[in-house]
């Protein structure tokens, strides 16, 4: 029996949704907030995101590769996941999560296909064997790389971009969405909700971004370009902003109205959740990346490279525990309540060998990374021929499309 | 026998319908009667102290009767477009032996530490309350010392109110969960994909994941016993009649006359999910 509080229905002593949940949005929200980093360079054109693009589009399509694996885990019948799709209640919030699932993995592989045709072809042409199969199988039958075809590919891959931008702010905030309607919940019912898993889902994705790109400067022994992580830093403190005033905001608004909803959420907040709220979402998570990147954006002119680097990490680092804890805090913490709005659960661990316990989290966190790896290994993201294509895509104006048969043929 | 089973200190008049049902179902049936398990809670009887107003008589363990008729008969009787059922709650007259508890434990399997019906005590006074529901209820009540002077006490009842604007309907993914014609809202357990959205949905906490079974689970009005005429267990077993079932299409039901004449409300109206759960003397601090 966990400690209980004043007085909880009896049903509502457990919490039904797991550390699955937690995670779910934790995933979803570095596939959307990658996917803006992309955008920030293939749709707004962005120039100082051209060196992590690649990277963004990847790991947004990484993510999502394993997006649906916590949803299955946490299932009581994953055999049945099928039927949100076969026999959709269109009533209910969770039924469109298939349909918007399937059309942003659509979206994005086309892209991910798109930005790499050339290469494929090109790989398909340079080997043998084997792998010249797999990569002729990959691309699908068409090996036309002349400059008409390559203008067409980047002009897809800028379309592609401007609809998979809106899918993957849908996909997000529509996780927000099946939090924020729950009437019956004081913690998640609010019209904020959505905003605030958006707005996080870019700082967390713009966060990942940051780590990564830096860490894999470093293992390449290529210069981290400081453009681009100036460029970085700033659009992670406007989100970091957004979303920290956001967040607090809605406590603001509980507390002041004082309505009966405050009653219980006021004391979960000072109890069972004032560490992972205030200490970890609030002030580590928060207020301290905010003074970093401050120094990084008002200062910028005055950093050494290496100060900036090292101050962008860990307020980035900092960051993705700050996104954490908030998907935490409200997964978690709006079933420690109860809806007699009498009581409240003393807290929840998760168990470390359980099915949806903290080691099959953990799998999920890594197994991205992995994947990104064997991405890496398939469809290169710094290559040489990469950096050339990457001068190719100048999404800026069709003169740069012309010089893309330059590098084309070969 | 019969008579035993109703303890003479809650005087039922001989006209009341859930007794006279009560009867009519246990005619047929073979009354096991375990005279040895008196609920554990009532042998504690109060002492007198004002905050144990709420200590409860030793009240005896009624078992669930076993249907009169058989399947067959029963089923072919049965239309469902012809009844629209509505529970209504006297809290008035509950004084928490917890035996609707025990009986829909039994009746419906249901798992320890999850309910599908609970009963909460409530001790308030002018400033302070204090509600508990130690296990559901199900073991009856122990005198409960608190920290201030209650100037009343009562229990209440809770179970799913078979709302007829659902919020856990509305969520539910795949439409596992349904309303019946009759009214009862169900869940399908060969089509629940176990999400639990209907869990977080539902205001009043009365639905909650089987961890046998995996799906989610609810009280069903006891839908198995209502198709074949029966009441729900917990109507049957209630000795003061605090707990009735009835039909809204039947005019002179007495829940319908109730419904209809008395004034009735329902848990939690704000949330406008019109509960078929009606409640007759309910206070402020009940939720
Ligand atoms: S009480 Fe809860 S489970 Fe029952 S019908 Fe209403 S919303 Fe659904
Ligand atoms: S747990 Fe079952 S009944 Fe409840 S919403 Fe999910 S699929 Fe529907």
């Amino acid at each position: 029996m966990p400690e209980m509080s004043g007085y909880s229905f009896p049903n509502d002593i457990h919490v039904t949704w797991s550390l699955m949940i937690v995670m779910y949005p934790y995933i979803t929200g570095f596939v959307a907030g990658a996917f803006i980093v992309t955008s920030l360079y293939h749709v707004f054109g962005r120039q100082e995101f051209k060196p992590v693009a690649r990277l963004a589009m990847a790991t947004s399509f990484c993510f999502l590769a394993i997006a649906t694996m916590p949803l299955l885990n946490h299932l009581g019948h994953p055999e049945r996941g099928v039927f949100v799709v076969i026999t959709p209640n269109f009533a209910s919030a969770m039924a469109g999560f298939g349909l918007l699932y399937s059309f942003y993995l659509i979206v994005l592989t086309l892209e991910v296909w798109f930005v790499y045709r050339k290469e494929i072809i090109e790989t398909a042409r340079r080997s043998r064997g084997l792998k010249r199969f797999v990569y002729a199988a990959l691309a699908l039958g068409t090996y036309d790389t002349s400059p008409e075809a390559l203008a067409i590919d980047h002009k897809a891959v800028r379309l592609l971009c401007a609809i998979g931008l809106p899918s993957a702010c849908m996909l997000h905030g529509y996780v927000g969405f099946i939090f924020g309607a729950i009437k019956a919940n004081p913690w998640w019912s609010t019209p904020l909700m959505p905003v605030i898993f958006l707005l996080s889902a870019a700082v967390s994705g713009i966060g990942l971004l940051i780590v990564l790109y830096q860490a894999i400067c470093k293992f390449r022994r290529a210069p981290i370009e400081a453009p681009t992580v100036t460029a970085m830093a700033r659009w992670l403190w406007f989100f970091l902003i957004l979303t920290a005033t956001l967040e607090t905001l809605e406590v603001i608004m509980l507390a002041y109205e004082k309505s009966e909803s405050w009653q219980v959420v006021g004391k979960l907040l000072g109890g069972p959740l004032s560490f992972s709220f205030w200490s970890l979402q609030m002030i580590l998570g928060s207020l301290i990346p905010f003074i970093l990147l401050f120094i990084v954006v008002v200062m910028n002119r005055f950093l050494h490279d290496r100060i900036r680097n090292t101050l962008t990490m860990i307020a980035s680092l900092l960051l993705l525990v700050q996104v954490f804890s908030m998907r935490w805090n409200i997964v978690i913490g709006g079933q420690l309540l109860s809806k007699s709005f009498r009581g409240w659960r003393g807290g929840y661990t998760p168990a470390l060998f359980d099915r949806e316990g903290v080691l099959v989290a953990l799998g999920l966190l890594v197994l991205p990374f992995v994947l990104l790896f064997i991405f890496n290994r398939v469809l290169p993201i710094y290559s040489a021929t990469a950096a050339e294509e990457e001068h190719d895509q100048e999404p800026s104006g069709p003169a740069s499309s012309e010089a893309a048969p330059a590098g084309g043929i070969k | 026998m019969k008579d035993d089973a109703i303890p003479s200190q809650f005087p039922v008049e001989p006209g009341d319908p859930t007794r006279r049902n009560f009867l009519k179902l246990s005619s047929g049936a073979v009354v096991l009667f375990m005279g040895g398990a008196a609920v554990a809670a009532g042998e504690q009887t109060a002492t007198g102290a004002p905050a144990e107003a709420a200590a409860i008589p030793p009240v005896p363990v009624v078992p669930v009767p076993k249907p009169a008729r058989t399947e067959g008969e029963a089923l072919e009787a049965y239309n469902w477009e012809e009844h629209r059922y509505a529970y209504l709650i006297d809290t008035a007259k509950c004084i928490g032996c917890g035996s609707c508890v025990r009986a829909c434990k039994k009746e419906n399997d249901v798992p320890d530490e999850f309910f599908r019906t609970w009963v909460e005590r409530y001790l308030v006074s002018a400033e302070q309350s204090y509600v508990d529901s130690p296990n559901g209820g199900l073991e009856g009540f122990q005198p409960a010392h608190v920290a201030f002077v209650p100037t009343k006490a009562f229990f209440v009842p809770k179970m799913c109110n078979h709302c007829r604007e659902t919020p856990c309907i509305q969520v539910c993914p795949v439409g596992a969960s349904y309303r019946t014609k009759e009214g009862a809202i169900l869940v399908d357990g060969d089509h629940c994909i176990g999400c639990g959205y209907c869990v977080q949905a539902c205001p009043y906490g009365s639905r909650f994941i089987n961890e046998h079974i995996h799906t989610a689970d609810k009280c069903t009005w006891c839908y198995h016993r209502i198709t074949k005429g029966l009441k729900p267990a917990c109507v049957s077993v209630c000795p003061t009649g605090t707990r009735q079932f009835g039909d809204m299409h039947n005019e002179t039901d007495p829940v319908r006359v109730a419904i209809e004449h008395e004034r009735v409300t329902t848990l939690q109206p704000h949330h406008l999910t019109e509960p078929q759960c009606y409640y007759l003397a309910l206070d402020k601090e009940v939720r």
